[in-house]
């Protein structure tokens, strides 16, 4: 019984992941450009819906602080893309890394400036702290599980969005031949930034769950861009769904390691990456080049 | 028959960069010869500027050259590291020939990393590399014997068994603390000049040909028979051989370890990578040029912590969107001015009147348009 918790922890663990993951994929699909600050920003969602939580008057709670950080958060995507990213477009990969790599440094040390290194929690108002008993020894946390649902719901949409309305045509033309798709009239660059902008605020959807779920700093970015980059990866580049599968792997083969020994939590994760790798390079679900 | 056909020579050299050889070798005896006059922390800030510059010059070597963006190369400088302090607690291994051994060990590391982190590209290698050295941080973390997860320091006995302590203890009257800075600086020194030496012989020759052409296309330089991911390979395990040897000579003079210092991805990657960039990638005197630069911010600006990392990054940023080949590269370009060049010229020499042979060669040496490099 205690395994069969393990892994429903870690497959709902996965939700999380893939919620990391998702923005990390929507911009290397659309843009082929990766984003080392992507684990700081999710942070620095984290720390908007702080902000804005801790203004609203208590007992609103923080999913309407996240509904408010929303535009904010795709303002900060739009304005990286529109005023940096949009001019490392070459088919040189180091200056985006460099660049991304510098906004990283810049705002993990810019939330320790301001917020310091305390670790902190976004504040529960009462549903986020229940859980369900779905058997004996078996009990399904609240927020575990509309974290995960809200995976599927993001996925689901995002898809949506890609494969049935008219930007999403414009997204995947752009992915497929930038050249020709500026021929037909197609701004790549506004394109770009709302791209950004959109996969923002999927890391601010991220941000409330990491900042529900369990405690956070200014530090603990790089680590998410790890987790995120891993599900990418193991369920293949291009696929939503399959980053879904990979956030649930990583997270199980997390959940098995901590059960194991508390301190292989991390470890066994990164070996699980590592060893699909190995297995399949293209990871489990390809459905574009890498 | 006639002197109508010139002959052709193939040279990388010009008079600059004779010169410059000359004003290295004497700089390198000087600085050898430095500590008996120089005071204590004078020789500390050089040690760190050579281990630093170092490990610069073989992020260059893999991302200016090879095209092999990590951002993990501390997993070298880490594994490098504990080698050298397993060798010495555990085994008794004299630290100097420990740090030799760290070299062979990273390199040894190197290979199972490579087999794992190439099957990703580009920008993917790059993030791929950071998780091998998260798991190498991991992994160490639990080995008790060295600490686990708060680290360890090396014994007195240990730090005192390095070799030559006496010997520069009595030739320069100083203690055995300042002793053992003289000797590692040494060291340091003797790592930084194999490894600026080893690269620029190494660009000079057919592998540096190899590794240039690879660098401006790989498609073609796949098809006129470069072997890419040989190449690619070799460039990783020998970055990492000399990261590992670096690693060995900080942690040696620190003497103390601990699996977040020695796997820091901000001591070992990031200022690594600013170095080169604000110098100038794709050169050997650009790493040199940033890591002057980069001693400078640090010891007047690392005082304000976080600022300081922020305007490090905001730099970063800068030279990479408004100068892209760094300091250097725009001194370079503007007077034409190549200190340690790797570029290939062709040079007319004469059979008949060798009086203008110099002359000549001055004529048809500049760039000669095709060859970059």
């Amino acid at each position: 019984m205690q395994w069969v918790d393990t892994i429903i922890q870690g497959i709902l663990l996965g939700g999380l992941y893939a919620l990391y993951a998702t923005g990390l994929s929507l911009m290397f699909g659309i843009m082929k450009l990766v984003n080392l600050a992507h684990g700081d920003l999710i942070v620095l969602a984290a720390f908007v819906i702080v902000v804005l939580a801790s203004l609203l008057p208590p007992g609103s709670g923080v999913v309407l602080a996240l509904l408010l950080s929303l535009p904010i958060m795709f303002g900060v995507g739009y304005g990286l893309q529109v005023g940096f990213l949009n001019r490392t477009l070459d088919r040189d990969i180091l200056p985006p890394l460099i660049v991304t790599f510098g906004f990283s440094i810049i705002i993990q040390n810019g939330l320790l400036e301001v917020f310091s290194a305390d670790s902190r929690r976004l504040p529960l108002t009462g549903w986020e702290s229940a859980s369900l008993s779905v058997a004996s020894g078996i009990s399904i946390g609240t927020v575990p599980l509309v974290c995960f649902a809200s995976a599927v719901v993001v996925i689901a949409g995002l898809n949506f969005l890609i494969y049935r309305t008219a930007i999403g045509r414009a997204f995947r033309a752009t992915s497929d031949d930038p050249e020709t798709a500026q021929l037909m009239g197609i701004d790549h660059r506004r394109l770009f930034a709302i791209a950004a902008g959109i996969a923002m605020m999927v890391c601010a959807v991220a941000a409330l769950y990491l900042g529900l779920r369990a405690n956070f700093d200014p530090t603990i970015g790089p680590a998410r861009l790890l987790y995120a980059f891993e599900a990418v990866i193991v369920g293949g580049l291009g696929s939503l769904w399959g980053t879904l599968i990979g956030g649930m792997i990583i997270g199980v083969a997390q959940t098995v390691g901590a059960q194991i020994n508390p301190e292989w939590q991390i470890l066994t994760g990164h070996l699980a990456f590592l060893v699909i790798l190995v297995v399949r390079p293209r990871g489990l679900f390809p459905k574009s080049e890498g | 028959m006639t002197a109508a056909s010139p002959r052709f020579r193939m040279t990388t050299r010009t008079r600059v960069s004779s010169w410059a050889t000359i004003g290295a070798a004497i700089l390198t005896a000087g600085l050898a010869a430095l500590p008996a006059v120089a005071s204590r922390g004078l020789i500390q800030d050089l040690f760190f500027i050579f281990t630093m510059l170092c490990l610069a010059q073989y992020w260059n070597l893999l991302a200016g050259y090879a095209g092999l963006v990590s951002v993990g190369q501390q997993a070298f400088v880490g594994l490098g590291a504990y080698t050298l302090f397993a060798a010495t607690i555990l085994a008794g291994i004299e630290p100097l020939t420990a740090a030799l051994l760290s070299g062979v060990v990273a390199a040894a590391m190197a290979v199972p990393t490579a087999f794992v982190v190439f099957r990703l590209r580009g920008a993917y290698f790059a993030i791929g590399t950071w998780v091998a050295a998260e798991v190498y941080r991991l992994v160490l973390a639990q080995v008790k014997e060295l600490g686990g997860g708060t680290g360890t320091s090396l014994t007195m006995s240990v730090v005192s068994s390095t070799a030559g302590l006496d010997w520069v203890s009595m030739a320069f009257g100083v203690r055995t603390p300042a002793a053992r800075d003289i000797v590692v600086y040494w060291a340091a020194l003797a790592l930084l000049v194999i490894t600026l030496a080893g690269i620029y012989w190494l660009l000079r020759s057919r592998f540096g040909l190899a590794l240039s052409s690879l660098r401006d296309s790989e498609l073609t330089a796949s098809s006129i028979g470069v072997d890419a991911f040989r190449l690619k390979v070799f460039v990783y395990i020998l970055t990492a051989a000399g990261g590992g040897a670096a690693g060995a000579l900080i942690f040696l003079q620190s003497a103390r370890i601990s699996p977040d210092s020695a796997f820091a991805v901000l001591d070992w990657t990031a200022y690594v990578i600013f170095i080169v960039v604000i110098g100038g990638i794709g050169t050997i005197e650009g790493p040199i040029v940033g890591a002057v630069v980069f001693y400078f911010l640090q010891t007047y600006l690392a005082a304000f912590g976080t600022w300081y990392l922020m305007l490090l990054g905001a730099l970063g940023i800068v030279i990479m969107l408004i100068a892209p080949k760094g300091i250097w590269g725009s001194i370079a370009d503007r007077f034409d001015l190549h200190l340690f060049p790797t570029r290939r010229r062709l040079v007319v020499t004469s059979t008949r009147r060798t009086g203008d042979d110099r002359q000549r060669a001055r004529q048809s040496g500049p760039p000669s348009g095709q060859m970059r490099r």
